[in-house]
């Protein structure tokens, strides 16, 4: 690998190449920055334009195109673990680290799958729902496959349409939210949320999977793997035989690195201002880290971030109106898919809450908050730093999180002794 | 399924080969393969949860090197992974 280390500092280094990073990139790009963008996955594209072959539209094209003919020094296959230094973030690939200079950063680090958990959640092919989606688009085969797809949010509509493209049988989607609050989004005839079909053009390849709200997993069973689930649906239980479990409960925003820099974040939301930018001078951030809002308000913000970070502020101010509009949908979903208080009863005392250190219920349960709990039981002490557990938690205990402490993920040994002597 | 799907790209899995359509990741060569990838703390079974990289439970060893997330790395010829520590 070359030597990455003696580099000039890029003008705008992104982090994340999804849809907010790639527009952030291309943008300060093509006005004549000195760019970088580093993701930990091998290609670009994010959670929604993964699999770097597949056809992911019109737009994502165009970006991809746009994103692969601009000057930009593409670091895919690397994670930003630690800054050292005001300026200075270290990126570990594997089998190298590299030390990468910036005069500006965005932050466009995406957010992951909330996972509640629930009796059986643990067993394997019990996944996320964007989780056994990402699977799939990584080569794992479901034709004839039984997938149940549960829990909340507009996902879990377009891992259903996409699962069963690749021949799954979807047996039934369920989404614990109330037809109530599901008809602020707009119920479509067919009794389907419909402004959600719409907006992901799936109206077609949903009309023949059942759609119940008001449903939610209550249980996962098998012995060495999964079997069935039992449903929770208007007040009934249901079991259904099935070979996967797509369970994810809406998203939650990437925000350790951010917290790590010292930008301030309220109610778990990097805060930012009219440009993007956060507390923090010349560090932007866009996409799902300032709120969960899809993949047009990623792009927008991602562009406005770009276009600041070089100083463009006029053709940045041009998208604001754009911006607002994605915004309103942003709060739309946020007040259609609120988790319902049941959901905290799910887990029973037995049930693993801390997938990492196997820490169950019953052994948080004492506890006043996080930071307690992770003292005395362990709990997201493991490798994964809290980032399955600690959404959980801060749902079933209304815990807080905590200060972020680098690296902000697990990072080798080698890597390791870099951060300790701050280089 | 596209192109590169088809053309096939083989690794052992404890041992056993096991054929995977290329630019699978390995976290789907041990599916295939049908075995979980680790056992967590308490011995359970465990498999891929997350598929993007920040659960962990995708953790098996890949040519030696033990810890490796194997739904982030893609299946090369002759990868020997081993899910038993
Ligand atoms: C699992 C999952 C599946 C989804 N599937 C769909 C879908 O099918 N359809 C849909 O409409 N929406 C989907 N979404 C929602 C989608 O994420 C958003 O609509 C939109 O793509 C957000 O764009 P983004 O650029 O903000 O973030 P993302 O697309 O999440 O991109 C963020 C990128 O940053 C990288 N990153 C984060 N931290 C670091 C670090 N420290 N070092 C290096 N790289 C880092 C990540 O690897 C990721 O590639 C999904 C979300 C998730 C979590
Ligand atoms: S499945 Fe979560 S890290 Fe690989």
């Amino acid at each position: 690998m070359m030597d990455k280390d003696s580099q000039q500092p890029f003008d705008v280094l992104v982090i994340g190449a999804g849809p907010a990073g790639m527009a952030a990139a291309v943008r300060a790009a093509e006005r004549g920055g000195r760019v970088g963008i580093v993701d930990d996955n091998p290609n670009c594209g994010g959670q929604i334009w993964r699999g770097a072959e597949d056809d992911h539209g019109q737009e994502a094209t165009a970006w991809s195109s746009r994103l692969r003919n601009a000057d930009i020094t593409k670091l895919f296959g690397m994670r930003v673990f630690h800054q050292p230094e005001t300026g200075v973030l270290l990126a570990e690939g594997t089998d190298d680290v590299c030390e990468l200079r910036y005069t500006n950063l965005v932050l466009a680090t995406g957010a992951r799958e909330r996972f509640l958990p629930f009796p059986g959640w643990t067993l394997p092919n019990v996944m996320g729902a964007g989780g056994l989606q990402a699977m799939v688009k990584s080569g794992l085969p479901v034709r004839g496959k039984r997938v149940v797809v549960a829990g909340t949010g507009p996902l879990l509509l377009a891992v259903a349409a996409y699962l069963r493209k690749q021949g799954a049988e979807i047996p039934i989607i369920c989404e614990q939210a109330s037809w109530s609050s599901l008809a602020r989004f707009g119920v479509g005839l067919l009794g389907r949320p419909g402004k959600i079909t719409q907006g992901l053009q799936l109206k077609k390849e949903l009309a023949e999977i059942p759609f119940a709200a008001n449903s939610w997993p209550i249980g996962a069973h098998g012995g060495q793997v999964l079997e069935s689930v039992t449903i929770s649906r208007g007040g009934k239980t249901e079991v259904i035989a099935c070979d996967f479990l797509a369970c994810g409960f809406h998203l939650v925003p990437n925000v350790e690195l951010q917290s790590l820099l010292g930008c301030q974040i309220s109610g778990g939301f990097v805060q930012v201002d009219e440009f993007q930018q956060t507390s923090v001078q010349r560090v932007f951030c866009a996409g799902e880290p300032t709120g969960i809002g899809g993949v047009e308000l990623a792009l927008v913000e991602g562009q406005i971030a770009g276009l600041a970070a070089v100083g463009e502020k006029n053709a940045a101010q041009k998208l604001f109106g754009e911006r607002r509009e994605s915004h309103r949908f942003a709060r739309m979903l946020d007040r259609a898919f609120r988790l319902r208080p049941e959901l905290r009863s799910l887990p029973s005392a037995e049930t693993i809450v801390c997938r990492c250190e196997d820490v169950p219920y019953s052994r948080l349960q004492e506890h006043r908050s996080w930071r307690a709990a992770k003292l005395h039981s362990r709990c997201g002490m493991g490798p994964c730093q809290g980032r399955v557990c600690g959404p959980a938690t801060q749902f079933l205990f209304q815990w807080n999180p905590d200060s972020v402490r680098p690296p902000v993920f697990p990072a080798r040994v080698g890597s390791l002794g870099r951060v300790v002597s701050g280089l | 399924m596209h192109d590169s799907l088809l053309r096939a790209v083989t690794l052992s899995v404890n041992g056993s080969p096991v054929a995977v359509p290329a630019g699978a990741t390995v976290a789907v060569a041990v599916a295939i393969a049908g075995q979980p990838c680790r056992r967590s703390v308490s011995g359970e079974p465990r498999g891929p949860l997350c598929g993007m990289g920040i659960c962990f439970e995708c953790r098996v060893s890949i040519n030696g090197t033990p810890h490796c997330r194997s739904c982030q790395i893609v299946c090369e010829p002759g990868m020997e992974v081993r899910t038993d520590g």
